[in-house]
């Protein structure tokens, strides 16, 4: 009861002290972060150094985890390379930016639509079709890989940006995000307002819903996006000129001692985009993610 | 949950109507719903839920893109189990990856989340940054292979041969005894991903009047603030947790052909990815690999029913 009456006190008084915490405890958990922080770190830093080591220092013995003489010759060297394939180094940066954008806009737009419909219209079936999307949480697209090979050379996709596009507009996972963030944030009085006045469910969704819910679509656009780019080797495309930037950006240096510098600038010019992309968003998503619970 | 904006001028009572009539007039009422949802759910059958179906009626079958396929009854998964020795092999991998993978990575996030709800907010949101970013940058993983090379230019080995534990360079990502453990390793180091994120925003949103009724009913430090307090209130975070680890823990394919390549030395990361692609992908025996992706499936639905039936009744 002492400790209580204590963080009473103290909670009036000018010195504040947290409940239940001790400064040893507190100490452990900083080693422990910081220990693994930089394990964690370390493999990215380790990059990143390489990426500005010239080549004497990156053939050195013993090797040395920081760079002594930073050059930025590796990442002209790169996008040298780049320019020097016969498919010109814009339209890698085209097909990227294509595909990004219709497959992130498709993603939020279809998913929000959906997710709209399931979490505030109660029509018949929505419980089935929120728990497909549950169940399909369960496995991951290596299962579908197969008959979606069929499936698209059946629609003639193979080889075409709709073979990564596509299946992207229905991921599952925003959908899910969506919808938790919808019920819990869109306000059941507000629709019921605008209904009575009127106002069309497609109105309501654009004018009221989509509004309410912008954390929750930022986060479907990074996530979207994040896998997008990463999806550079997609095996459902083969011709050179409709692969994407990250591909190149892999393919140009996947070989050879003098590139190895090469080699670890386009690691790091693949690694620090979505690392951007998340420190700009990234209090949108945890306030996304703190809906995204799953209440059975 | 009724619904007072209708689309007709007489009101419907519910009483008049069998169920399925008022199923029908409710689904009549708010078919605007049905044409907000058909285009989420129309690319959703087509790329997940019939695939996962014909993958089941394709693996009863000889199928491979080319001849009409023979009915062959439980014939692939017999080859499977009986004649198929590097499946076994595979099947065993992936068991254990995911035996491994799947519940580290989880206690992993799940304590680094709430170690770092103990900081202040500008700090929480650099070290989630810095324990986030493996899992969302790219193929950094490849670095790993920078890092344990197998010549003398690799720092481990530079580090072990300076301090005299080795005498020549060791073949990390050749040598099947270190494969295995760096391959998790690097998993794991990718595994901090969106659970990582759910657990961080769970420990957020927990009402922080709960911690002080707590402390009046006799919780003395913060372990018994965790256990009696914030995961219970944070099971439905913890539930979709386990569920992302556990498909997340399936799905490490890509990374190990990454770093080992394709076939692996003695098939010592073989999985049943790898398998389902080398029969998919490259041979394009389609009914064989559909029995694979089939297998893959009922292990993974499995796991996650029975690790959320588990999750439920802990503090229940």
């Amino acid at each position: 009861m002492n400790k209580i009456k204590q963080y009473i006190r103290n909670k009036k008084g000018d010195k504040p002290k947290r409940l239940n915490r001790s400064a040893g405890g507190d100490a452990g958990i900083f080693v422990f972060l910081a220990i693994f922080g930089v394990i964690m770190v370390f493999p990215m830093v380790y990059a990143i150094s390489q990426s500005l080591k010239p080549l004497d220092e990156l053939w050195r013995f013993p090797p040395r985890v920081f760079v002594e003489k930073p050059t930025a010759k590796n990442y002209t060297d790169l996008f040298r390379m780049l320019g020097d394939s016969w498919v010109p180094f814009s339209r890698y940066i085209f097909n990227t930016v294509f595909i990004s954008v219709v497959g992130t806009a498709g993603n939020v737009l279809f998913s929000a639509m959906a997710a709209y419909a399931l979490a505030k219209i109660p029509f018949p079936g929505r419980k089935f079709f929120f728990k497909m999307v549950v169940y399909s949480l369960m496995f991951n697209a290596t299962v579908t890989s197969i008959t979606n090979f069929i499936t698209m050379s059946v629609f003639h996709m193979i080889d075409t940006y709709w073979a990564i596009i596509v299946p992207a507009w229905c991921t599952t996972y925003g959908l899910y995000l969506m919808k938790q963030f919808m019920e819990t944030s869109v306000p059941d009085s507000v629709l019921e307002s605008a209904r009575l006045e009127g106002a069309s469910e497609s109105r309501i969704f654009w004018k009221i819903a989509m509004p309410m819910v912008k954390p929750a679509w930022i986060t479907l656009i990074i996530f979207a996006f994040n896998s997008l780019w990463n999806s550079g080797t997609s095996t459902y495309i083969y011709s050179e000129q409709l692969k994407t930037f990250n591909y190149a950006i892999s393919q140009v240096v996947s070989a050879g001692i003098a590139r190895a510098g090469a080699a670890a600038a386009s690691t790091v010019v693949t690694m620090i985009v979505p690392i951007i992309v998340f420190i700009i968003t990234q209090s949108n998503v945890i306030q996304t993610m703190s809906t995204s619970g799953m209440k059975d | 949950m009724d619904q007072n904006a209708t689309v007709s001028n007489q009101p419907v009572l519910r009483k008049d109507k069998s169920k399925l009539q008022w199923t029908w007039i409710e689904m009549k009422k708010y078919k605007v719903a049905y044409a907000m949802i058909a285009p989420f759910f129309l690319l959703f059958f087509t790329f997940t839920v019939v695939p996962v179906l014909l993958s089941v009626v394709l693996s009863f079958t000889t199928f491979n893109m080319l001849e009409f396929p023979d009915f062959i009854f439980f014939d692939n998964y017999i080859r499977l189990f009986l004649d198929d020795d590097i499946f076994l092999i595979a099947l065993k991998n992936t068991f254990v990856f995911a035996c491994i993978t799947g519940p580290v990575s989880y206690l992993l996030s799940l304590f680094i989340a709430w170690f770092i709800n103990e900081l202040k907010p500008k700090l929480r949101a650099f070290v989630t940054l810095i324990f986030y970013a493996p899992s969302i940058a790219g193929n950094v993983y490849l670095i790993w292979t920078l890092l344990f090379s197998g010549d003398s230019y690799g720092l481990v080995n530079s580090w072990l041969m300076r301090f005299g534990i080795t005498d020549s360079p060791i073949l990390w990502f050749q040598d099947t005894d270190y494969i295995f453990p760096l391959v998790i390793v690097v998993a794991l180091w990718t595994s901090l991903g969106t659970s990582f994120l759910t657990f961080i925003a769970g420990f957020q949103v927990v009402d922080k009047s709960l911690y002080e009724a707590g402390a009046v009913d006799g919780v003395k430090n913060r372990w018994q603030e965790l256990w009696y307090i914030t995961l219970p209130t944070m099971k439905p975070q913890l539930m979709l947790g386990a569920i992302l680890a556990i498909t997340n823990s399936f799905g490490f394919g890509a990374v190990i052909t990454a770093l080992v390549g394709f076939p692996s030395p003695d098939y010592c990361v073989h999985t049943i990815m790898h398998h389902l692609q080398d029969y998919g992908g490259s041979r394009f025996e389609m009914g064989y690999a559909s029995a694979i992706a089939t297998i893959l499936f009922i292990m993974m639905v499995g796991a996650n029913a029975l690790v959320t039936k588990l999750l439920r009744k802990v503090g229940t």
